[in-house]
């Protein structure tokens, strides 16, 4: 479903080239549920950037779905990110001004559907992730792990291939991260594809397959 | 993305940031009222000068002692010297030309004009029956100046509504004697208001036959004569019938102004046009600076909101939707400014009505179209930088910075 070939990625840092990622090969199929680790810099957050579509790699080809998604267009592959990756980061990345209901609806109305589907879409993610009783509420109206909840039913709203979160649990306390990864495996069960970016080793250690980072390259691929 | 949709977005921005809303709709309300104000201004010195010369009577040829040089000026203050007067006869000699329908001479003074104990320095207009017509003057009561020589005068007066209601109060005035100077007249006519009429106040004069005006100033001189044509085709060949008339009468010397009403008006009307224009650019100006805030409140915007703008491009959103919802916040600011400063036009201008009721305030339609058409335009002119930058932010620096 994801596959990677060859992605090298490199930054320009102060006149000196950095290699972020040296000629990564990785595969994905659906339903997995796939921990990234390694110590910062290792190029992990780059990784998921490059297949969530928010960067291109400086060489390499990546297929999504069967389709080389590296020679599209800037808004092509803001198409291709609007319907097939859901993304859920750190620090929530919530619109402050708009509520619950209003940022889980963004995609959707990014997407420009229905406005009678998306109110039906949106009556069953609320349900879905207990979100019922906060539904006009504001982000700072929210608990860090409704908050959470919230970006994860903003990023399920479209129904996407994989979901990428980039440290989920690292702006929330132990409990409340244990809740946000329980709702990120429950996803799982029903059959979506999770990408999880952490340096929490109990984390990586829930998850299926294990993905060892450094210097930019892919030093383990454990799965169980 | 759906219109409706982006709509929202666009008013739930502005909604968020009601400060700063309200700032740029204040400075969009200025300019657009500005522009209204002062071209409504314009407008109505415009139309309150072309009234006053249509009130002055139509096809009219004014002919004055003396020659001026300068064309445009009030009538009322071109007194040009002259060693030779304009006479009685050089004005019934004007009969000779056909394409005068008719005319009127006329003095003007000053007289101490007394009914019994009362008395009051009013403007006393020595004239014919004739003046009547060629300044479409109405009576509330009684007849003009009888018709007949102008060399021969009966005791007799027509006054304005004013001068009726100050000498004689509330008794009827219409019959009586009143004396101006040491001469009697018969009060035979009241003018019914009319109001100002350049310079020249109907309410506030007396009107009494030419020969009569000439006795009370001892003076054959006339202060002016107004000369009809017969039709508007027929002005130029009045005024040029006028010029030689009195050329030959005067021994060769062209010594007296002629002036067309038409010639006035159109130099008044092209002075006032050049003027609101002027002006309406300059209120125009303050709309392109409030073009300009509204730029800078979108860069900052740019800034402020690049989280949000990172976020919305990696759950999808296309380069040409985040500059889209740009146009909409800048259109939406724009035009409420724009409505804001339409009504406070609006208002001001009844309220300088209500102050000034004489003049006809009222702002051009081509204002009212182009005051909101260049706020909108400045507001999406200035937008295409910021909303430029805000597409192609990147979003992984974007979301990465706290």
């Amino acid at each position: 479903m994801i596959r990677l070939t060859g992605i090298t990625r490199t930054f320009l840092v102060g006149g000196e080239e950095v290699h972020a990622l040296r000629e990564v090969n990785l595969a994905i199929t659906k339903g997995e549920y796939l921990s990234i680790m390694g110590p910062s810099g290792s190029g992990k957050s780059t990784l998921l950037n490059i297949i969530g579509l928010l960067d291109r790699p400086n060489a390499g080809v990546y297929e999504l779905d069967g389709g080389k998604v590296t020679a599209l267009s800037d808004d092509e592959l803001a198409r291709v990110r609007r319907e097939k990756i859901g993304f859920v980061f750190q620090f929530f990345h919530l619109v402050p001004r708009l509520t619950a209901t209003q940022n889980i609806e963004l995609p959707m109305i990014l997407a420009g559907i229905d406005p009678a589907e998306r109110r039906q879409r949106l009556a069953r993610l609320l349900t879905e992730y207990g979100l019922e009783g906060r539904a006009s509420h504001r982000p700072d109206q929210l608990s860090g792990g409704q908050c959470q909840r919230v970006a994860i039913a903003r990023a399920m709203s479209m129904g996407p291939t994989v979901i990428l979160a980039d440290e989920p649990t690292g702006n929330l306390d132990r409990h409340t991260g244990q809740e946000v990864l329980a709702v990120l495996e429950q996803v799982h069960h029903k059959g979506g594809t999770v990408v999880i970016v952490t340096h929490d080793p109990e984390i990586g250690a829930r998850s299926h397959r294990r993905l060892r980072m450094l210097d930019g390259a892919v030093v383990a691929d454990e799965k169980d | 993305m759906r219109p409706t949709d982006l709509f929202n977005f666009a008013w739930q921005v502005l909604r968020g940031s009601v400060a700063r809303t309200l700032l740029i709709l204040l400075a969009m309300g200025i300019g657009v009222a500005a522009v209204v104000m002062v071209t409504a201004l314009g407008e109505g010195a415009r139309l309150y000068v072309a009234n006053q010369f249509g009130s002055l009577g139509s096809n009219l040829v004014i002919v004055l002692p003396g020659r001026s040089e300068t064309a445009g000026a009030m009538p009322g203050v071109l007194l040009g010297k002259t060693p030779r007067d304009l006479t009685l006869d050089d004005a019934l000699a004007l009969k000779r030309s056909h394409a005068v329908r008719r005319f009127a001479p006329l003095i003007v003074g000053a007289g101490d004009v007394r009914v019994g104990a009362r008395s009051r320095e009013t403007p006393v207009l020595g004239s014919t029956a004739e003046l009547v017509e060629i300044r479409h003057m109405e009576l509330a009561q009684g007849r003009f100046l009888p018709e007949g020589d102008p060399r021969h005068s009966q005791p007799v007066c027509v006054i304005g509504a004013k001068v009726a209601s100050e000498l004689f109060g509330s008794r009827q005035a219409l019959g009586e004697w009143l004396r101006i100077g040491d001469r009697r007249f018969r009060v035979i006519g009241i003018m019914a208001t009319q109001g100002e009429s350049l310079g020249m106040n109907t309410d506030e004069i007396v009107i009494v036959p030419l020969a009569a005006a000439q006795a009370l100033f001892n003076t054959e001189a006339l202060f002016r004569v107004l000369v009809e044509a017969k039709s508007r085709e027929q002005i130029a060949q009045t005024k040029a019938d006028v010029e030689e008339i009195i050329r030959l009468r005067h021994e060769g010397e062209r010594d007296v102004t002629v002036i067309t009403q038409d010639a006035v008006l159109a130099t008044f009307d092209r002075i006032l046009n050049a003027l609101t224009l002027t002006v309406a650019s300059i209120a125009a100006i303050s709309l392109a600076v409030a073009g300009i805030l509204i730029m800078n409140v979108m860069l900052i915007a740019v800034t402020q909101r690049r989280r949000e703008i990172g976020l919305l491009k990696a759950l999808g959103a296309t380069g040409q939707q985040i500059r889209l919802a740009f146009f909409t916040e800048a259109m939406l600011l724009a035009s409420g400014g724009a409505a804001a400063g339409l009504a406070v036009g609006e208002l001001g201008r009844s309220i300088v009505g209500q102050m000034y009721p004489a003049i006809p305030f009222q702002a051009p339609w081509w204002a009212l179209v182009a005051a909101p058409a260049i706020a909108m335009t400045t507001a999406v002119l200035f937008t295409v930088a910021p909303a430029r930058r805000a597409a192609r932010l990147d979003p992984v620096q974007a979301l990465s910075r706290r």
